[in-house]
């Protein structure tokens, strides 16, 4: 048979995806800093107050867990649509709704705690999760291609957000601010960490990483998505059907933007506000791909997001940079990640010459 | 000597496709290029028009060196190639494909009148007939390539490269080409001619250069050498160029399709009214241009796509409602036409693509999880039994040989059990050895009494196997012939469209 | 319905056009790029990016026009980003576009603290006035409506069958459209993929800028923080619903177009409903609009395909 011989595999191929994973961050970074000295800012101090803010203190630090479940959450609603074959860029406005439905289960609804918080939650992850659906359907149905619908639909729930909560809107509080009523204590994620904001979102951040990692690579439905992403028309001719595991799986990866939202309200502001979320829909984008869409990486890169997010408000205070750096930080991590396929043929062809070295 | 290609060597990522290749061609001679799949051939030409740079090695045209930086400059030397997958943009028409890249101007525009006269002017000297407006999209094949040789000739094509110029075209189709290559030697064109068909070589060469694995292994006048000598040079060791088949008695009628008539995708009429039977223990072929309709029918059949009107019955049971997985479960199985496309997930590890279709079956689906243990038990399974080379079940699709893929694939879908395998073009692109594992493969089937459906461009390949043998043009049936019944000729003008009356 | 007359006036109209000029540019901006063949989801960022630049230019010069002049030179090295990307690398061409999307978010941002020291908004910089066309000014209903916009408003609208000629009636465009269609063919009589992929982004990148600096310089005369709001987004769904045609993308931009003036003219005018459902409705056209469209528009066929030599 052709070539049979040059057929090899190494147990070294594994190490390629973490491999990627810290190029990813390495490259962002170095990028990073010319981009700090090109505009005459010292990238060591910009960095060091970075990393001062993300780690120097206990509050610091919690701050930055706090970041990373919303940006897990989110990571994980991308990388599930990504799994399936579909830009999800609509994790904005379903971390938004979510937050929404969640706030008014939570105020407006008297339950005992067991089952008012989990309600909350399901409401949230409901009400993102058909917010996906749309482009999903959209997507099986008319062929339109996710990204703009997705985009779209961003800024409708915006409108509807602000809508919500203005003055005379149907969510509105009775005082000044254009926010929704506080969260009843039953609907509340507790705190867990003594003097900081941290709540218990961030288990329930992991353990839906662990959930998704099941879905996707343990169930039918998440192998049937799998197939459906890699190639529609090979699961088609196998009898899947694809515009069906679209629409599970816009719902899917919504109502886990839907869940970053409601742990969001119920877990740190304990209301609605329309922009409670600073962007980490966008995030999420970068989080996915940098994680290479598997949940492990979604949660390492969550974390270095994260770190950035919350050390970059230091950063804006102490050395007068905009924290909008981490916005140029992540549209260079997407650079990188969007050379993989291109990237990843050519780390194996490395990594097998490698070892053949080594075996001799 | 016209043409010298010295010690040309090209490599890619852990293959080396050409192994230092000298290639001599003279003035005015038809010389045939021989090699199986994978050879190393259309990459000596890409070398040749231009398209890829040797990593090592030279080109002489009249004893001169030449370099080719892209294709423009192989053309400035005279070298035209009609490449196997046409150079042309679909939804261009004749004229502009024709220009495109050396168009005539008239101010800042294109000239659109001039354009259209250079065409039919050409197409005039050359007496093969075009339609300078017709959309590239809308005209058949064999008018596709003839575009494709023309542009080459209004270039100042000397040389002309025909790459496996044959594999879409009917038998007629064949000997017009034929007819075209005679008279541009006669014109005084070189012509080289890839080809894996040893018929083809003896039929219109002169000389022939035989490469192996990018290897040159022979160079021989045609004349002086029989076809089973060129097939041990070509495959390397000696070869049955018969299929070996029994009779085989067919039984109960195991397929059953009645006036079955569909749509495309634009809402054309593919399928005419289509009715046949297959029986158990009985390959059918369907012989036709591809385009006639093949694929709607596999895709009808199969469920993928909706019928207009009419019947499908497999084993009594009317499955003309179910959607794929139903008729999958009722014992359909099917090999797909483009393997890569359809037939496997390439960056699917082979486990996960063994699974294709099984997973919502016992012992795999296990509630909504799956069972990868037992997934695994079954992956080591399938590779034993079809000899499916590799080096583990977890190891993704996209690294197998393309022969290994067909097999696994085949695995997969003998594996259900089927009534009917629907096999189209099931050894397109493979290797001798490849094509005889997959030939006997089917064989073996039909003597378990099981039924197949087998649709192929390649007329050897429905001669060689059919029982029974139908010929399809523009979505309806136009013949039917038991095996043995039929001459290559006789399909071949079926193909082509004449009506069995006028033959 | 008091109010409502006051919205359907002929300043509705004149409002229209020139709420479809920043939607028309990158329509137009994409039809370049994508009938060469690069999927161009960067419009957005590139219009963000130039945007800022203008004003930036604007700023340093008092002059609108350098203004432009940056906006230019900033879209074209930024359309230069996801050429390189898509062409050379042979990247993903969804997720770099969507990386300049997010870098257009953040960069003026960062340089807004920067050069202005402010968050949000640039301070007010010199503007490009409208001009008033002698004759066609004073025609009736014609007049108001056309005779007096700004000279981008007029470049966007010529650009329509100056594109429609470049793309259709040029060797250029033929060419152009062959490497999008089937850039193997194209290589094979000597036109090269990479060039025409490059210009078909470049030109791109123009025409973005151009959206973006009539925005920032013209339309008003200030950067806002992510002020294009989708346009580059909608710019793309009126390219997909006018065919991946100028003539097509026009007319589905003044369709937009009349959607954005129409809800600007009802919150104007008070009508008895909430602003911020007015504001939706052209992100709900747009879907809609899309839903129409699909299933009689074709995209080139190597559009998002990365062209690798043999």
């Amino acid at each position: 048979m052709e070539n049979e011989k040059n057929r090899k595999t190494s147990p070294l191929l594994a190490l390629i995806s973490p491999t990627q994973f810290i190029l990813g961050v390495l490259l962002a970074f170095i990028a990073g800093a010319v981009f700090l000295w090109v505009f005459g800012e010292s990238p060591a101090d910009a960095y060091g107050a970075l990393f001062k803010g993300a780690f120097s203190s206990k509050r610091y630090f919690a701050e930055t867990l706090l970041s990373t479940t919303p940006l897990i959450f989110g990571g994980l609603a991308v990388a599930l649509g990504f799994r399936c074959g579909l830009f999800n860029m609509g994790v904005e406005g379903q971390i938004v709704l979510g937050g929404m439905a969640a706030a008014y289960v939570g105020y407006a609804w008297e339950l005992p705690l067991l089952i008012h918080l989990p309600l909350a939650l399901l409401a949230g992850a409901v009400a993102g999760g058909i917010w996906g659906a749309i482009p999903g359907y959209l997507k099986a149905k008319h062929r339109i291609h996710e990204v703009i619908t997705t985009i779209m639909l961003n800024y409708i729930v915006f409108q509807v957000a602000a809508y919500m909560i203005a003055v005379g809107g149907p969510m509105k509080a009775d005082n000044e601010l254009p926010v929704s009523p506080d969260v009843l204590p039953t609907a509340q994620l507790a705190r867990i960490w003594e003097g900081t904001r941290l709540s218990g979102g961030i288990f329930i951040a992991l353990i839906f990483a662990v959930l998704v990692w099941v879905f996707l690579f343990k169930t039918r439905l998440g192998y049937k998505m799998r197939a459906v992403g890699l190639n529609s028309s090979a699961a088609e001719f196998a009898g899947i059907k694809p515009g069906r595991m679209m629409v599970w799986a816009m719902f899917l990866s919504g109502a886990l933007g839907g869940l970053a939202g409601a742990v969001e309200v119920l877990g740190v502001h304990y209301k609605f506000y329309s922009t409670f979320s600073p962007g980490y829909g966008w995030d999420a984008i970068a989080v996915a791909l940098l994680g290479l869409n598997h949940p492990v990486g979604v949660v390492a890169s969550a974390f270095l997001f994260g770190v950035l997010r919350s050390g970059s408000i230091t950063m804006q205070a102490i050395a007068q940079i905009s924290k909008d750096i981490v916005l140029i930080l992540s549209a260079l991590i997407i650079f990188f990640t969007a050379t993989n396929q291109t990237l990843r043929p050519i780390l194996e062809r490395l990594t097998l010459r490698l070892d053949t070295r080594r075996a001799k | 000597m016209y043409l010298e290609m010295k010690n040309i060597v090209r490599r890619f990522p852990g293959v080396l496709a050409n192994d230092h290749i000298c290639l001599e061609i003279e003035k005015g001679e038809i010389h045939g290029l021989l090699g199986e799949n994978g050879a190393g051939k259309t990459t000596l030409m890409n070398v040749l028009c231009g398209l890829a740079r040797p990593d090592e090695g030279e080109i002489l045209i009249d004893g001169m060196k030449v370099e080719f930086g892209n294709c423009l400059d192989a053309i400035k030397c005279g070298i035209g190639m009609v490449h196997q997958h046409f150079m042309l943009v679909p939804v261009f028409t004749v004229t502009e494909n024709f220009i495109l890249g050396n168009e005539p101007r008239k101010g800042a525009r294109i000239d659109t009148a001039r354009a259209r006269e250079m065409v039919l002017e050409l197409s005039e000297k050359h007496g093969l007939k075009v339609d300078p407006d017709a959309l590239i999209k809308d005209i058949s094949v064999g008018m596709q390539q003839r575009v494709e040789i023309l542009k080459a000739l209004s270039r100042g094509a000397e040389l002309m490269i025909l790459d496996e110029p044959t594999a879409v075209l009917t038998p007629q189709e064949v000997e017009d080409l034929y007819r075209i290559m005679r008279s541009l030697q006669e014109a005084g064109h070189t012509i080289i001619f890839i080809t894996h068909k040893l018929q083809e070589i003896k039929e219109i060469t002169d000389r022939v250069t035989v490469l192996r694995d990018g290897r040159v292994v022979g160079i021989v006048r045609t004349k002086d050498v029989e076809q089973v000598e060129l097939a041990r040079m070509m495959v390397g060791r000696d070869v049955v160029l018969r299929v070996e088949k029994d009779q085989h008695a067919p039984g109960e009628v195991m397929m059953s399709v009645k006036d079955l008539r569909a749509n495309d995708s634009r809402g054309l009429t593919k399928l005419k009214d289509i009715t046949f039977d297959v029986r158990a223990g009985e390959i059918v072929g369907i012989a036709g241009v591809a385009g006639n309709g093949q694929e709607e029918l596999v895709e009808v059949l199969t469920g993928l796509r909706k019928q207009e009107s009419g019947s499908i019955t497999l084993d009594m049971q009317d499955i003309s409602q179910l959607n794929p997985r139903e008729r999958m479960y009722a014992g359909l199985a099917h090999i797909p036409q483009d393997r890569q496309r359809r037939g496997l997930v390439m960056n699917f590890s082979l486990v996960d693509n063994f699974l294709l279709g099984y997973e919502d079956l016992k012992p795999f689906a296990r509630g909504p999880m799956l069972d990868y243990r037992e997934a695994e038990k079954f992956a080591s399974k399938l590779i034993k039994m079809f000899d499916v080379r590799t080096p583990g079940s977890q190891i993704l699709a996209r690294t197998l040989s393309g022969g290994n893929q067909q097999k696994a694939i085949l695995a997969r879908e003998f594996q259900r059990d089927p009534k009917l395998l629907i096999a189209a073009q099931p050894t397109r692109g493979l290797d001798v050895a490849a094509i005889e594992f997959i030939h006997n493969e089917l064989i073996k089937f039909r003597d378990q009494d099981k039924a197949v459906l087998l649709i192929s461009m390649e007329l050897t390949e429905i001669l060689d196997l059919s029982d029974r043998i139908l010929v399809i043009y523009e979505g309806e049936i136009v013949g039917e012939f038991k095996s043995g019944q039929a001459t290559p000729e006789q399909l071949g003008l079926l193909m082509a469209g004449s009506k069995k009356g006028q033959m | 319905m008091e109010v409502w007359s006051n919205v359907f006036s002929l300043a509705l109209f004149t409002a229209t056009i020139r709420s479809a000029t920043p939607i028309l540019f990158p329509a137009l901006a994409g039809i370049f790029s994508e009938r060469s063949g690069v999927l161009n989801i960067a419009l957005e960022g590139i219009m963000l990016i130039s945007a800022f630049a203008a004003v930036v230019g604007s700023y340093y010069t008092n002059n609108a026009w350098l203004g432009v002049l940056c906006a230019v030179i900033a879209g074209v090295l930024t359309s230069l980003i996801h050429a390189f990307m898509c062409i050379n690398l042979r990247a993903d061409q969804a997720i770099v576009g969507t990386g300049i999307n997010i870098l257009g978010a953040g960069l003026p941002s960062f340089l807004l603290l920067k050069l202005f020291g402010s968050q949000g908004i640039s301070p007010i910089v010199e503007r490009i006035h409208e001009w008033r066309i002698p004759i066609l000014a004073d025609i009736p209903v014609i007049g108001p409506i056309l005779g007096e916009q700004s000279p981008l408003v007029y470049i966007s609208l010529v650009m329509v069958p100056v594109s429609y000629f470049v793309l259709f009636k040029t060797p250029f465009g033929l060419r152009l459209r062959s490497v999008g269609e089937n850039p193997h063919a194209s290589e094979t009589v000597g036109v090269s993929v990479f060039r025409f992929r490059y210009l078909g982004v470049i030109i791109s990148g123009v025409l973005a800028a151009l959206g973006g600096a009539f925005l920032s310089v013209s339309y008003l005369a200030q950067f806002v923080k992510l002020m294009t709001a989708g346009r580059g987004f909608i710019g793309l769904a009126a390219m997909i619903f006018g065919r991946w045609n100028p003539w097509g993308a026009l007319f589905a931009c003044l369709l937009f177009g009349f959607a954005d003036a129409l809800q600007a003219a009802a919150q104007a005018s008070n009508v008895p409903i909430a602003p911020q459902f007015l504001r939706m409705l052209p992100y709900v056209l747009t879907i809609i609009a899309l839903v129409g469209a699909m299933g009689r528009a074709n995209p080139p066929a190597f559009v998002a395909k990365p062209y690798e030599k043999a």
